[in-house]
């Protein structure tokens, strides 16, 4: 099957390595800790088997490739071109690891380069890393980056942002720094709040762009609060939208991360995703992760090699800026495929269809009678309405139709209950949405 | 032949990926939207579809996979990753599951999470398997925040330092900080294996846990295991493994029988979920009872017929990933131990133990070697006897490139001088065993009659030796 040597040449390895049996191999293992037998667990299963058996299985899992997809919050349906899974399956770059010996992985590196320069592009920031696990483990390493910065220890995070990134940067910080959260006001971040609790401990003010619910944020005015304070301003920003709307930075970010899933990546039940992180140049010896520079070889022929290398944990261990060490090349592989097809352009165009379809999408929702836009905020993708009934029953009825239906906030936050959240990517046609907005409005007449 | 980045492929004006015709009223987005919140637009590449393809064709055909050749990275288990793997995770019913669909509709996915927990749990001998961590260091860092949490509830204090072997992956040091420890090193004895008496010393009522890998990054078991499981334990701390090397002993032995209370996976490696030049990997969490509760959330639990999501942890770490973790991975990993089955397991440790020290006897004439003696999936040899010439370990390396292999990790572990750690894992034929060994062999006749064709390799590729100098003096991160 997969293993290659025969028995008879495992016995000739034997008998050149000098035992007689492979038992004379395990003489440190305590006879006490040895498996007895075979393990318990089933027999081998032929390919032919096996993919009847996990095709059942999936199958059993309604998902995004025959029903209408309009559930976002941080993981979206976007179209992925056939080039992306095409070039990046290439078993070159999907067999290989991390590419310590740069003269035989001058592709693969040159492939991170391009990934850094596309994401300094879309942030517009000086660098960018190689990529981090996902978008909230990005917003964790900022918050560490900052306090490294900063030397301070406190993190200032709006309400606004997705609340598993909130999870995700309290798990982090649990022995290390302190976290104060400001509930948002109305779905945007609350600048008064902020304003009371930003002090000289603050690290950073962290902010989602467009944020969790959707809207767009005034930016520069909580960054300016950060700045007062010499504080550094954190922005998780989607990069779908970063095709359209001003980059965080030219408002203040000192540090744009964010989740790159939506670049050419399928929802794949939450992973592998990718984060990337940016910021300025100034800050590139304290930020997490692999970086890829330019550079020659002896005979002053371009190359690319692993960089500032001494940041890292297999060389500086317990002082190094991350412990990150196997990150998501792959994915951030598909990000930059992704990226180049699309170009300056598709990516724009990407961008407004969502900006237009979502409009349509919140103007057809908002005029059934009993439902109405729950905050009076611009959107981009993705919008919140406020129902006469329960998200869940109408979810129920859409799914029956073919349509996987919106997020039910009131599963987060109790005081949003009867709240959906509705994403609208490009992908969706107006025939999907119009059966959205009948169903949702057969619902609410029967309520 | 170099190939010009994405951005010198680029031309002023051309259009870019064609979306189908916009079918909802087309009201321009400077209505929709504040014409302040629109960009100019970013510094993306202008290239047709077909540049992309030829471009990106061409730059992994200067990649080197485990599909071309022997990758002997030492405790990276470069081993074979069979194709189905791709084509199950590939399907609409795991590829295109949103991650907060109800669990009612995902619940084949559901199950998947759990019967792979239930294999892992066999497999290591452990109690609970988190499968949300994203790679192993993660890992590394929720497992030690566990830790932590255990021994606040247990005696409300966290303790204050972990213990880490000289031996040890640079990861566990990094982690360890991380969940809010200080870091003491346990010394390696002259065997190579943890120095018991010091580990006597260190350990003591401050100590909040050994992280442990086994075997070792020297190849090597901890023989002594049992007994340091009982030293540890004796103090009130835990016994962390980095299950790095796991693949070692699949079918062989169980980490939890030896006494290890908290394992990490790291499925890319033992389980053959391809590395994708440098990630995605995912690195499921093991722990005994006794550490359940502090588990990440959400975890997958069976009720009757049914799978659903436990939220309610009240004693857990929390989250560590934005979802369910590499739950793609999950797919790979899955789909990898069914087709190996019980046989098929047992056949990985033997045939990767069986792989190494046929290298390590081949090379023994002809490199010094610094722990002799029979090891599990790895072996280290050093080439301080070539630095009289100017040669170091990491010229071995790069002349290894020239004989189209990729090459040893290189420099570690940190307690061999001029190390080269070769895992050939359990899947590689004879022959390559072979054509590898007689190219070290050759490589170590060429440092002694002509070392300059070794320290100025590689001399067959499309560049020459890289300036790594340069390229942090004088940084260039960007186009």
């Amino acid at each position: 099957m997969f293993h290659s040597i025969t028995p008879h040449e495992e016995q000739d390895m034997l008998k050149t390595i000098g035992v007689s049996s492979f038992e004379d191999l395990l003489g440190d293992v305590p006879s006490a800790v040895r498996v007895k037998g075979l393990l318990n667990v089933p027999p081998p299963q032929s390919e032919l088997e096996l993919r009847r058996r996990l095709k059942t299985l999936a199958d059993r899992n309604i998902n995004a490739d025959t029903a209408a997809c309009f559930l976002g919050a941080g993981a979206y349906d976007h179209s992925i071109p056939s080039v992306v899974p095409a070039l990046a399956s290439r078993s070159e770059f999907a067999t290989s690891y991390t590419p310590y010996q740069a003269e035989r992985s001058q592709g693969l590196l040159q492939t991170i380069y391009e990934f850094q320069s596309m994401i300094c592009g879309l942030t517009g920031h000086e660098v960018a890393n190689a990529s981090l696990y996902d978008g909230a483990s990005a917003l964790a390493e900022a918050a560490l980056t900052a306090m490294r910065i900063t030397k301070r220890d406190q993190i200032v995070v709006s309400g606004t942002i997705h609340p598993h990134y909130r999870s995700v940067l309290n798990t982090y910080l649990t022995s290390v720094g302190k976290i104060v959260e400001i509930p948002h006001a109305n779905g945007v971040t609350n600048l008064e709040g902020l304003k009371g609790v930003i002090d000289e401990s603050t690290a950073a003010v962290m902010l989602q762009y467009p944020n969790f619910y959707g809207c767009l944020e005034d930016l520069s005015a909580a960054f300016q609060l950060a700045h007062e304070h010499q504080s550094l301003a954190v922005v998780s920003a989607d990069p779908i939208a970063l095709g359209l709307l001003k980059p965080p930075s030219e408002s203040g970010a000192d540090i744009t991360i964010g989740e790159g899933q939506g670049l050419g990546n399928p929802l794949s039940y939450g992973g592998p995703y990718v984060g990337f992180f940016a910021t300025r140049k100034e800050y590139v010896r304290q930020i997490p992760g692999r970086l890829v520079g330019r550079t020659v070889d002896t005979q002053g022929r371009r190359g690319f090699c692993l960089t500032l290398q001494t940041r890292e944990q297999h060389i500086r261990r317990d002082r190094a800026t991350s412990n990150i060490c196997t990150n998501q090349a792959l994915i951030a592989l598909r990000t930059t495929i992704y990226l180049a097809v699309m170009g300056k352009h598709g990516l724009r165009a990407v961008a407004e269809q969502c900006v237009k379809k979502a409009h349509y999408a919140h103007q057809q929702l908002c005029a059934i009678p009993g439902v109405a836009p729950a905050f009076p905020h611009a959107f981009f993708k993705e919008f919140v309405v406020k129902l006469p009934c329960s998200p869940a029953i109408i979810n129920e009825q859409l799914t029956r139709v073919g349509i996987i239906g919106g997020l039910d906030l009131g599963t987060y936050d109790s005081s949003l209950t009867n709240h959906m959240m509705i994403s609208v990517t490009e992908k969706r046609t107006r025939d999907d949405i119009d059966l959205l907005v009948d169903t949702i409005a057969g619902c609410v007449k029967n309520a | 032949m170099i190939e010009p980045t994405i951005f010198e492929l680029s031309s002023e004006g051309r259009p870019g990926y064609p979306l189908p015709p916009l079918d909802v009223p087309d009201t321009p987005v400077e209505q929709l939207l504040s014409p302040d919140v629109i960009r100019t637009p970013p510094h993306l590449p202008e290239v047709s579809e077909f540049q992309v393809v030829r471009h990106f064709t061409r730059l992994s055909q200067t990649t080197f996979g485990i599909d071309q050749g022997f990758y002997p990275l030492g405790s990276c288990t470069m081993k074979y990753n069979p194709k189905l793997n791709e084509e199950i995770a590939n399907l609409p019913g795991f590829a295109d599951l949103h991650p907060l669909q109800s669990p009612e509709h995902s619940q084949g996915v559901l199950q998947l999470i759990y019967d792979l927990e239930e294999l892992l749990k066999e497999i290591a001998g452990l109690d609970r398997i988190s499968l949300q961590p994203t790679a192993g260091a993660q890992a590394e860092f929720a497992g030690m925040l566990m830790v932590r949490a255990y021994h606040q509830q247990q005696s409300g204090t966290a303790r204050t330092k972990v213990l880490i072997p000289d031996s040890a992956h640079g990861t566990n040091p990094a982690s360890a900080i991380l969940a809010g420890y200080k870091i003491e090193v346990v010394k390696s004895g002259p065997d190579g294996l943890v120095d018991v008496e010091d580990l006597k010393q260190l350990v003591d009522t401050d100590c909040a846990a050994l992280m442990l890998t086994n075997p070792n990054t020297l190849g090597l078991f901890e023989r002594e295991i049992v007994n340091i499981a009982e030293i540890v334990h004796a103090a009130g701390a835990q016994l962390y493994l980095d299950g790095a090397n796991l693949n070692a002993l699949v079918g062989m032995a169980k980490p939890g029988d030896m006494g290890f209370d908290v394992v990490h996976f790291n499925l890319h490696k033992t389980f053959s979920t391809p590395h994708g030049g440098g990630g995605p990997g995912a690195g499921g969490l093991g722990v005994k009872a006794h550490l359940e509760p502090y588990l990440p959330a959400p975890m997958v639990e069976r009720q009757g017929d049914r799978y659903i999501l436990d939220q309610d942890r009240p004693q857990s770490i929390g989250r560590v990933a934005t979802f369910f973790g590499n739950v793609g991975m999950l797919v790979r990993a899955f789909t990898y131990i069914s087709r190996l089955g019980h046989t098929g397991l047992q056949a990985v440790s033997r045939l990767a133990i069986v792989n190494a020290n046929y290298i390590r006897k081949r090379l023994e004439n002809h490199y010094h070697i610094p722990y002799n003696r029979p090891c599990l999936h790895e072996c280290v040899v050093s080439a301080k006897d070539f630095t009289s010439n100017g040669i170091h370990a990491w010229d071995i390396a790069k002349r290894l490139l020239d004989y189209e292999f990729y090459a040893p990790t290189v420099n570690f572990p940190l307690i061999v001088e001029e190390a080269l750690m070769i895992e050939p894992t359990e899947t590689e034929p004879k022959a390559s065993l072979d054509a590898f060994c007689d190219a070290m062999i050759a490589i170590a006749n060429e440092a002694t009659t002509n070392p300059d064709l070794v320290k100025n390799a590689p001399h067959t590729l499309a560049v020459s030796r890289i300036d790594e100098v340069t390229a942090a003096r004088q940084l260039d991160l960007r186009e």
